[in-house]
């Protein structure tokens, strides 16, 4: 088959540069590894290292065109003996790419999805300042510019997420919500609410108590191409259902050949809540980041709850959202913009720091804060990653940020065994190991199913003096 | 204590390898009994039809009673001659797999008519959910024979590019889902197209097929109180072949008198129809697609036939069952019903019919000739390594490109 050669990104911000130089011809036989061209933007310039062997069958990009977006193909290699149809077709394709990429982020798009868009050309050689040769790869991902002075709004999380529901159900009759309480009783937490006064009884759907029966509902009438938004009254409540989530909203597009896809939104709270014990009080967050085909987004504050959860309702693919119940009442600021949408698949670095990276979702971005200031009064200077998605996960701006501070907490509510920070090490030691001045640390709930009394209960959770006494542990403070 | 044995309760078919079979104690309703109300009636005041069995062909093979959807000779041609496709496919397919050139097989001997009638019976905008034993949906839609096989070879042609096991087609176009290896799931899904079908305003309904063990399954009862709660313009059929797997139907069934009264307590219109009788399940799929569409929900269908081969290519059904059930099953064969009927008013006749198995049996060989054409199991070409990232997302992601530059495809 052809391959293409995409254009490389130099940093985690670079979105496009100058293709500088060819340093082959059309018909040029490249091996792994040879250097094919030269590309530069306003910091640095990088060599374009070939990942495959082939011939060069088309240079799609000529030599000193400016602002090539990263991702775009800029050539095409074919195999000995592949024939000219196949490099046409490739390069028709590939001549419709980069126009789509162009757009950016922010602009409301008569599409449905928010482009998933990020990069990764790997086995690019960079040259920046430093002299230092590092993998090429970015997030080009970014959070859509809020304009100065616009005015920003206190919300509860609850509210966010309704707004979120509300916006896009005016956007977008197909979009419906359906759930137990959902309607009269306006959500079991009132996450609905007034969505039946506004909506009516036909987009805000009451269910019977099976989550099994009303997720594999909402699953077909998916693919009747409506784009429901399920309720679980908690994902406690959802293992049920997790047969249709798996097994059919994430693995139908794939396995019917790319024939059907199944763009659905399944939300609720996630883990725990003020003693209701363990049946009660699960994080699903790992189960569901193990699954491709899912995107699983955790959010934090109000913002990243409507941002996100709006982008989720867009999105071509199941979406799992994983909410927290403690967090619903709590209030942040949120932009008083008309389509506050954001990407999927983006950390965001809420708080700058050079001695340690926390990594946290949901809740625990509140507890990793909070640390993160006591640390601060003992001069230990904390970089608090909100990962916001699970998946995809955004491992670039983790494995930057350690770069930096060259040491790493991850810390998350659910259990450690196989969990979310398991992988965030695992990552980590793998594309920054010669970083890491101590070995990445976790902190997660203790390894039982959780206690219902509150003594028992606050000691299995995971809380801010454990963070702090993780990163005291990594920075050897004591 | 000393009484413990008597309740506790396994149930066990009627005969086992080695016994002579006999149905004789089924009581099963003469076709041209059942009386048919009108497809609007209120489920409460027709339940003797989940009790009974819908039948219309007799024993002379007449057409009788109120469920003759009176057919012309042309469309029960049709019908005969899908029927005689599914069956001479389904063989040809066994015999492949049998000589190793297909991973894996799935018949429907015997139970042609569930599938052809039904599909007949529907609009082809309609949507179905089957399970894996109604691939004569395929036949009947017109599906290209060609990509079939394709797809049962898992070739460079096939439509699911190597990711599903043969005999679980999707066919898109054809408003035919994508079949689930997880039996029951479509049960639920087709209650949810149904209610978005309704939800848009559009005339199209859906239809599931689950088999008699699946009854058991959760996705049965929520599907079936779903559709009741929400009316939804759906088809939920179950196929009792008497056998899931190596268990017969009692396992499943319990002590329920029929499949068909389960829908009773959900308030679903339920009907037991003869599923060997082509106008009886055409007849009863036309009234409860008539239902859904003007507005009265879901009816609950079921279709009593019998699993003439193995459950799948892995089976032998000879430890478990006798091998001459099929021959002493009282309701016979479909496809030799449907054309004794056509014999008996001038229609069809024997010659006519051998030269129609004859044309299927040159349709199917030279079909799988050009199958072959684009991959062998074993010699390929098959579907191209680099297609394994795709379709993951619908839009790709870095880190499947990432993946598939570093396995170098």
């Amino acid at each position: 088959m052809t391959i293409e050669v995409l254009m490389p990104a130099l940093s985690p911000t670079m979105e496009e540069g100058t293709l500088a130089r060819w340093l082959v011809k059309e018909g040029d036989d490249v091996k792994s590894g040879d250097v094919i061209a030269e590309i530069e933007t306003d910091k640095a310039t990088m060599e374009v290292e070939a990942v495959e062997e082939g011939i060069v069958a088309k240079l799609l990009v000529e030599a000193g065109t400016e602002g090539v977006k990263v991702n775009a193909p800029i050539a095409i290699l074919k195999e000995e003996g592949e024939s000219d149809e196949a490099v046409k077709s490739a390069a028709s394709k590939s001549s419709e790419t980069p126009a789509e990429q162009g757009e950016s982020r922010g602009q409301e798009q008569d599409k449905d999805e928010v482009p998933d868009r990020a990069e990764g050309a790997s086995g690019s050689s960079a040259k920046d300042e430093g002299g230092e040769k590092a993998k090429a790869k970015s997030s080009s991902l970014k959070d859509p510019e809020i304009p100065e002075g616009t005015k920003m709004v206190s919300t509860t999380v609850r509210d966010a997420l309704r707004d979120a529901m509300a916006e896009e159900m005016r956007r977008d009759e197909r979009v419906f919500v359906m759930g137990e309480e959902v309607a009269e009783y306006q959500g079991a937490y009132k996450v609905t609410r007034e969505l039946l006064q506004e909506f009516g009884a036909k987009r805000v759907v009451d269910t019977p108590i099976t989550e099994h029966g009303f997720a594999g509902v909402g699953v077909g009438a998916a693919f009747a191409g409506l784009k429901p938004v399920v309720e679980f009254m908690t994902f406690n409540f959802a293992m049920q259902a997790i047969d249709h989530i798996i097994n059919s909203a994430a693995k139908t597009l794939y396995m019917s050949g790319g024939q059907m896809g199944c763009p659905i939104v399944f939300r609720g709270p996630n883990s725990a809540a003020s003693r209701v014990g363990a049946q009660h009080s699960q994080d699903y967050s790992a189960w569901y980041a193990n699954v491709p085909g899912l995107k699983v987004i955790a959010p934090y504050d109000a913002a990243d709850a409507k941002g996100l959860l709006k982008a989720a309702i867009r999105d071509p693919n199941p979406v799992v959202f994983l909410e927290h119940e403690l967090i619903y009442g709590e209030s942040f600021d949120v932009p008083d913009v008309d389509d506050w949408v954001l990407p999927i698949g983006k950390a965001k670095i809420r708080r700058e720091g050079t001695d340690c990276t926390i990594t946290a979702h949901s809740r625990m971005v509140g507890f990793a804060l909070q640390a993160a200031e006591k640390l601060a009064e003992e001069g230990i200077e904390c970089e608090v990653i909100d990962l916001r998605t699970l998946r995809p996960l955004d491992t670039d701006t983790v494995v930057e940020s350690v770069k930096k501070t060259n040491r790493i907490v991850c810390a998350e509510e659910g259990w450690g065994r196989m969990g979310v920070g398991a992988e965030i090490a695992a990552v980590v030691t793998a594309e920054a190991f010669d970083y890491l001045d101590a070995p990445p640390a976790r902190v997660h709930q203790a390894d039982v199913p959780l206690p219902y009394a509150a003594n028992l209960e606050k000691l299995a959770l995971p809380g801010v003096d454990d963070i702090i006494k993780a990163v005291k542990a990594v920075t050897y403070a004591e | 204590m000393s009484n413990g044995q008597s309740r506790f309760h396994v149930p066990a078919p009627p005969f086992r390898p080695g016994d002579a079979p006999d149905f004789s104690h089924l009581d099963l309703q003469k076709a041209g009994e059942a009386k048919r109300p009108d497809p609007l009636t209120a489920p409460a005041k027709m339940t003797d039809l989940a009790m009974g069995l819908i039948g219309v062909l007799d024993h002379n093979h007449q057409a009788v009673g109120e469920w003759d959807p009176r057919l012309s000779p042309e469309v029960l041609r049709e019908g005969l001659s899908h029927m005689v496709l599914t069956r001479i496919y389904d063989a040809r397919m066994l015999k492949l797999q049998r000589q190793g050139k297909m991973s894996f097989y799935m018949k429907s001997l015997g139970e042609e008519a569930v599938a052809v009638a039904a599909a007949m019976a529907l609009e082809k905008s309609d949507m179905v959910f089957p399970s894996y034993r109604q691939q004569g949906i395929l036949f009947a839609r017109g599906r290209n024979i060609v990509d079939m096989m394709c797809h049962c070879i898992s070739n460079s042609r096939d439509n699911l590019k190597g990711r599903q096991l043969p005999v679980h087609y999707t066919w898109a176009e054809g408003n035919f889902f994508s079949i689930s290896g997880n039996l029951g799931t479509q049960f639920p899904q087709a209650v949810g197209y149904a209610m978005a079908c309704a939800y848009k305003g559009e005339d199209t309904i859906a239809a599931s097929w689950i088999g008699d063990g699946t009854t058991a399954a959760p996705d049965f009862h929520a599907a079936m109180t779903l559709a009741s709660t929400y009316r939804a313009p759906v088809i939920l059929n179950v196929v009792n072949n008497q056998w899931a797997i190596s268990t017969y139907e009692g396992i499943a069934k319990g002590d329920s008198p029929t499949f068909a009264s389960k829908g009773l307590g959900y308030g679903l219109a339920s009907l037991r129809v003869d599923g060997n009788d082509f106008l009886a399940v055409y007849a009863a799929t036309k009234w409860a697609a008539d239902r859904a569409r003007k507005g009265g929900g879901a009816t609950f269908i079921e279709l009593f036939t019998y699993r003439a081969d193995a459950h799948s290519t892995s089976d032998d059904p000879s430890r478990y069952r006798p091998k001459n059930e099929f021959e002493v099953w009282p309701l016979g064969d479909p496809i030799e019903r449907l054309k004794n009927h056509l014999i008996g008013f001038g229609e069809w006749d024997e010659e006519r019919h051998e030269k129609l198995e004859e044309q299927m049996t040159a349709l199917v060989v030279k079909s799988y000739k050009e199958a072959e054409s684009h991959g062998t199991l074993h010699d390929g070409p098959l579907s191209p390594t680099h297609t394994i990232f795709e379709d993951v997302y619908a839009t790709e992601d870095w880190r499947l490109r990432r993946q598939r530059q570093d396995l170098g495809v």
